[in-house]
């Protein structure tokens, strides 16, 4: 079969939130622009957000500003984020929350008929814009009508509609491609009949999302098989952070085949709360050190907060997911459980039903369907689901450029805004601070290439023989490998590890790699999901052995990543970031310390001292005070 | 609490293809869209479906199960009797890629038909001020996952693809609705919607809401009052003269 040729300046991989306003600046810059996307337009994984997209707007307390959410993020990451990242987050998801309205978006509204922000974990004031509980259906349905729109006058100007950003949806990308060192294209097949397709295009936007679909209890969709963190790596670019994975504390625990799907932290941001068997608050117990000062230390200071956010503080429930998630572990492994296996989460004694169903319409309609329960009435039973991974591609915090030239990434596929762990709600406004940064970047870098690069004909052909391979053998069944991957990577290295687990899973990993070489897919090239899995199985299983390794070496407990035998988080570690890197054809992964550089002394001054002694190292401290002295 | 179900699915690419029989097991809580992948797993590797949520969210999943149309992702398998035989064919309205994968793209140029959002050229990011009640009645068709059921279900386009041409479907009618009831929203929709997406076929059957997976009302709230709209425009002889003199107005009724 002949493979198909397509030429761009800007190919985006990935149709969510970040790759959709990645396309979106590269077309503004006058970048002929493709997107592509394993699911049809409009579907990707961004759609199932729910709570909404922080953004310091100061709509319902005046009080919010860019420093108070560069402060909140950096505490929720446990300071390890790129704090150049945190701080562009900070400044600019207004606007990016505003343009949206301006395309077309319509949030929830305030009383002055300014966007509502809503309470959510680790944000000091109401600062998610949200859209009921399907905020990320608004933010990709706008992106989508934006992408659109700007078609509709290309089909004016041009008379074609596609002539500057045109949309491959279920079309997945199997391999970058580069020249020498630099990026050269992409290639991949269309998932609807098979064909193969080079793409050629000097800038390239990684925008493919997460991983969670290497465990079995997870929020994520099907696409998260890590395509783009396994893309990168074998393009020659580097990961960080991998070991850092969010454990949303409720998913749901039951019935078994809804396991893990998302019960949203607005359910607790709007009043419910955990209880375990014996019908104890329990997260009272387990305000940790680092947030004794922040967080209510009786029930009736907690729900007063609800009211008077000003003179009280705020619920224990509202925590950051990591204390959270590991609260409820606790629990259940104590035999305080629910008897699924969860524990309770309660709003049915604590707002009038009514007005649960006008706040939480997903979360009534979705346990009514699938469960049986009616959250007006009863609690719901929730444990911790695999969420979120905040490693990623190493970029550049203002363009989004990866190692490589010609290579970028944006959203939750890139690492390093949110550190050890990501606030609930940063993630949406992530996507579009550095979605447009990374178009941006991309469109700038193509703008400064004196030739255009080219792509060798042995490349495509080893693109073409890796991608056909399952197809060509009556080898094992992929779906099988899968499972045991997922089973292994929950087992072994989920919320609480250790240094014989995650060994153990290293093990697992490396059999199953071996194993996966020889699997086959019956069936033709036609919509064939056997097929499909058994290509990305190589993903899952790489992006797997990067987390099992950075887990191993991560020999501390910070945010997402808990050692059970090295429970306490230490400053030595704080400055320190892991960073994996594979040879080019994927069988060797190495991972290297590398030291954090300091922040900009304009921003750790937003700090007290008394917090970040909590971090920091003794010789950090005095430089802190040194510049601290100077300021004053 | 497991027991063996009956299936027979459709298989088959392009035009062609049958229905086939499976048995296969069924346990506790599952979803059809949950034995779809049990059989994949076992028994039909190669079986075509399209899902990426499952959690009723993104509108992928749609198929016909015993000549409904639902989401797989959402029906619970405890809707059945153990000794039914349930039956999974893909979306009619729609040409089948392969087993339950139909090609629905002519939702997306339907989509790329209708003028987008026309906001006032003086307002800028930031300015927006609209009140909750105002934003309402568009927000309940911005719910819309575009799993295209209603447009699979609609009668005029259901076994008539010549009307495919001249008629946008329910779901498109709705946008259009949606844009006409935003505040800021200053293009002229009516005369759009009954020429040049066919709001005219439209003879408010109401099979489109009941198979909505949002439970949007899309005949009472959409449909009914933006051919209320037509309407008016078309005998308030103000706006008749309004349009006659000034080519387009730019103010809305309603
Ligand atoms: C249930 C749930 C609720 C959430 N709620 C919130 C919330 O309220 N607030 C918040 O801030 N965050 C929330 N998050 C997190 C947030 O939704 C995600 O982190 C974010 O949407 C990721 O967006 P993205 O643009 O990086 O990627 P995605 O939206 O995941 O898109 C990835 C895209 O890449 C494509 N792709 C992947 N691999 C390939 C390939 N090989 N070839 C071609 N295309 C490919 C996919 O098809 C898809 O189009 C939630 C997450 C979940 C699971
Ligand atoms: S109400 Fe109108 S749009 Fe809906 S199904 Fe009936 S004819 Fe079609
Ligand atoms: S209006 Fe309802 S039925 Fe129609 S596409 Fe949207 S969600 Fe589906
Ligand atoms: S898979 Fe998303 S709605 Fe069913």
């Amino acid at each position: 079969m002949e493979i198909e040729r397509q030429q761009f300046d800007v190919v985006v991989i990935g149709a969510g939130g970040a790759g959709l306003r990645a396309a979106i600046e590269a077309r503004q810059q006058g970048k002929r622009t493709a997107i592509l996307c394993k699911s049809l337009f409009g579907k990707a994984h961004t759609v199932m957000a729910e709570g909404g997209a922080a953004a310091a707007m100061g709509n319902v307390n005046s009080d919010d500003n860019w420093k108070v959410h560069f402060r909140d993020t950096m505490r929720g990451g446990k300071f390890l984020n790129n704090w150049r990242m945190a701080e562009l987050h900070a400044k600019e998801s207004p606007d990016r929350v505003w343009e949206l309205e301006a395309w077309g978006a319509l949030f929830d509204r305030t009383k002055d008929g300014k966007i509502s922000q809503r309470n959510f974990g680790g944000h000091e004031y109401p600062r998610l814009a949200h859209v009921g509980d399907r905020t990320g259906l608004e933010l990709i349905r706008t992106l989508q009508q934006r992408v659109v729109a700007l078609q509709q006058e290309d089909a004016e100007r041009t008379g074609d509609p596609e002539a500057y950003i045109k949309v491959f949806a279920e079309f997945t990308v199997t391999r970058l491609l580069k020249d020498g060192d630099a990026i050269a294209g992409a290639f991949g097949y269309w998932r609807e009949n098979g064909t193969l397709v080079v793409f050629e295009a000097p800038a390239v936007v990684l925008a493919t999302g997460g991983i969670g679909k290497s465990y079995v209890v997870t929020s994520n969709s099907w696409e998260y098989t890590g395509d783009g963190h396994a893309l990168a790596l074998l393009a020659g670019a580097k990961l960080i952070n991998m070991e850092f994975i969010q454990f949303h504390p409720t998913g749901m625990v039951w019935p078994p085949s809804v396991r893990g799907i998302l019960v949203t932290e607005s359910v607790r941001g709007d009043g419910g709360v955990l209880r375990n068997s014996e019908g104890k608050r329990f997260m009272f117990d387990y305000i940790p050190e680092v947030f004794k000062d922040k967080y209510a230390t009786t029930e009736e200071e907690g729900d007063r907060w609800y009211t008077d956010q000003a003179n009280n503080r705020r619920p224990p429930e509202l925590l950051p997911r990591d204390e959270v998630a590991r609260a409820i572990n606790s629990e259940v492994k104590a035999g305080r459980g629910s008897p699924q296996g969860g524990v309770f989460l309660d709003v049915s004694t604590r707002l009038p039903a009514a007005e649960i169903v006008r706040r939480l319409p997903s979360m009534h309609h979705q346990f009514k369907e699938l469960a049986d329960v009616d959250i007006t009435k009863e609690p719901m039973q929730v444990g911790p689901t695999c969420h979120y991974i905040m490693g990623g591609v190493e970029v550049e915090a203002d363009t989004g450029a990866a190692a490589v030239p010609g290579l970028f990434a944006a959203g939750e596929v890139s690492g390093g805004m949110h550190g050890s762990n990501r606030l609930g709600g940063n993630s949406l406004s992530d996507l579009l601070v550095f979605g447009r940064r990374a178009g941006a970047g991309a469109a700038a870098y193509v703008d400064r290439l004196a030739t255009r690069p080219k792509i060798s004909d042995e490349a495509v052909e080893a693109a073409r023989q890796e991608a056909l391979a399952p197809l060509e053998r009556t080898g094992e069944n992929p779906y099988e490998l899968h499972q045991e991957l997922q089973r292994s990577m929950n087992e072994l290295v989920g919320i609480i590890r250790t240094s014989r687990e995650v060994s153990e899973a290293l093990g697992v990993v490396g059999k199953l790699r071996a194993r996966a070489k020889n699997v086959g897919a019956a069936g033709g090239r036609i919509y064939n999901p056997g097929w499909h899995l058994a290509l990305d199985l190589r993903n899952m299983l790489l992006v797997s052995e990067c987390v099992a390794r950075a887990a191993l070496i991560r020999e501390e407990s910070r945010g997402g990543h808990t050692r059970d035998d090295f429970p306490v988080m230490s400053p030595d570690w704080r400055r320190k970031l892991l960073v994996c890197s594979a040879s080019e054809d994927g069988q060797d992964v190495t991972v290297e310390e590398q030291v954090q550089p300091a922040m900009r002394d304009d921003l750790i001054v937003l700090f007290d001292r008394d917090e970040l002694k909590k971090y920091l190292t003794e010789e950090e401290l005095a430089d802190f005070d040194a510049v601290a002295k100077e300021a004053s | 609490m497991s027991y063996k179900a009956k299936f027979r699915v459709w298989r088959g690419e392009s035009g062609e293809g049958k229905l086939e029989d499976f048995t296969v097991e069924v346990n506790e809580g599952e979803v059809v869209l949950d034995i779809i992948h049990r059989l994949q797993a076992t028994q039909a590797p190669d079986l075509a479906v399209r899902w990426n949520c499952k959690a009723g969210k993104c509108g992928s999943c749609s198929v016909e199960i015993n000549g409904k149309p639902r989401l797989s992702c959402m029906t619970r398998m405890s809707t059945f009797s153990e000794d039914e035989v349930i039956t999974v064919t893909p979306m009619r309205t729609f040409p089948v890629i392969k087993d339950l994968v139909t090609d629905v793209s002519f939702n997306y140029e339907k989509a790329r038909q209708i003028p987008s959002f026309t906001p006032p050229k003086d307002v800028k990011p930031g300015e927006y001020r609209m009140q909750q009640i105002d934003v309402e009645r568009s927000q309940e068709f911005r719910k819309c996952i575009e799993c295209f059921m209603c447009n699979n279900v609609c009668h005029v386009i259901r076994d008539h693809d010549e009307n495919k041409q001249s008629f946008a479907g329910p779901r498109f009618l709705m946008r259009i609705a949606e844009l006409d009831m935003h505040p800021y929203d200053v293009a002229d929709r009516k005369d759009m919607a009954q020429e040049d997406h066919g709001l005219g076929y439209c003879n408010i059957t109401k099979c489109c809401t009941e198979v909505c997976p949002e439970h949007i009302k899309i005949t009472d709230n959409a449909l009914i009052p933006m051919k209320e709209r037509v309407v008016d425009r078309k005998y308030d002889p103000l706006v008749w003269l309004g349009n006659k003199i000034f080519k387009r107005s730019s103010s809305k009724t309603g």
